[in-house]
């Protein structure tokens, strides 16, 4: 058993950091509803609000691990250029979409939403961690501001989905491949 | 933006620190798609863009979008920390400029407003 390290890059990026941060939005969305909506009465404890500050918090650090490892380490192996009179291009995943019709789009549309919408997440989490934070308890006062940030959580969620489903996609159709490779387990055989 | 009080739509506590982060929040998203839109548009652009070239042009549009975020962060936040601001009009606008965010980094989208 085997795995390259490009592989591993790209499955740290989508299923490590991307997958677990979009596993971790149903129990923010429930937490920032309940607090949207059952008003002062229905508060968390302090010792439930430093756990949801926690959680929080891991949610942001896995939305900028997200991007940032999407962006600069696994992107430039996608978009890398093939030398001249190459005719494989298993192991350059952007032009092997580019050269057919069937495939294009997956490229022209999927890739370039999926590598800018991608950053909405991060910016919306650390705005809604933020405020989270520092109001508590009395986030339940301010309406507007409470149904804002449950609004930028349900916008973080949207922009992961867009994102996450277009990687699985294009790992689907044209995988990050290459790298040096990295032994896990021998078998008898 | 007038931020003046009003009593019909502020809050009870002082929200300013809050809607600075929403609206900082809001001015990166839109910075994103109309940095995304202007690279795909130029050539010039796109590459004025490109920071980091294994990463292309994607490197300005994120990197320009995260500090127009937090400078716009800053700026808000000093002014708006110690007041009660009108909650309504700054949540509309950040989502607003979301929209925009979403929508301009949205290829068919772009390709229309380019007449593509």
């Amino acid at each position: 058993m085997e795995i390259s390290t490009h592989d591993l890059w790209t499955v740290l990026h989508g299923m490590g950091f991307g997958a677990l941060f979009m596993l971790a939005f149903s129990g923010a969305l429930a937490e920032i509803y309940r607090m949207a909506a059952s008003g002062p009465g229905g508060q968390p404890s302090s010792r439930e609000r430093t756990l949801l500050n926690f959680y929080l918090v891991a949610m942001v650090i896995l939305a900028w691990f997200t991007v940032i490892s999407g962006a600069y380490v696994v992107y430039p192996w996608y978009r890398a250029v093939p030398p001249a009179g190459t005719t494989d291009l298993a192991d350059y995943p952007r032009r092997l979409l580019l050269s057919s019709g069937k495939t294009s789009e997956w490229h022209n549309v999927g890739m370039e939403w999926k590598e800018h919408v991608a950053w909405i997440a991060p910016i919306a989490m650390t705005m809604v961690a933020y405020v989270i934070m520092k109001y508590g308890r009395a986030l339940t006062k301010p309406r507007h501001l409470r149904t804002a940030v449950l609004g930028f959580t349900v916008a973080a969620f949207v922009a992961t989905g867009v994102a996450g489903a277009f990687g699985a996609f294009l790992n689907k159709y044209a995988p990050v491949r290459g790298g040096s490779v990295i032994i896990l387990m021998e078998g008898e055989q | 933006m007038s931020v003046s009080r009003n009593p019909s739509d502020v809050d009870s506590i002082l929200n300013g620190a809050g809607a600075a982060a929403l609206l900082a929040a809001g001015i990166g998203c839109a910075v994103l798609g109309i940095l995304a839109l202007a690279g795909d548009a130029s050539e010039r652009i796109g590459s004025f863009l490109n920071f980091y070239n294994p990463t292309g042009t994607l490197s300005g549009v994120t990197d320009l979008a995260i500090l127009a975020w937090l400078v716009s962060w800053f700026v808000l936040n000093r002014a708006w920390r110690d007041r009660t601001v009108a909650m309504v009009k700054v949540s509309v606008l950040s989502f607003a400029l979301l929209a925009v965010g979403f929508l301009l980094t949205f290829p068919p989208f772009m390709d229309l407003l380019q007449g593509k």
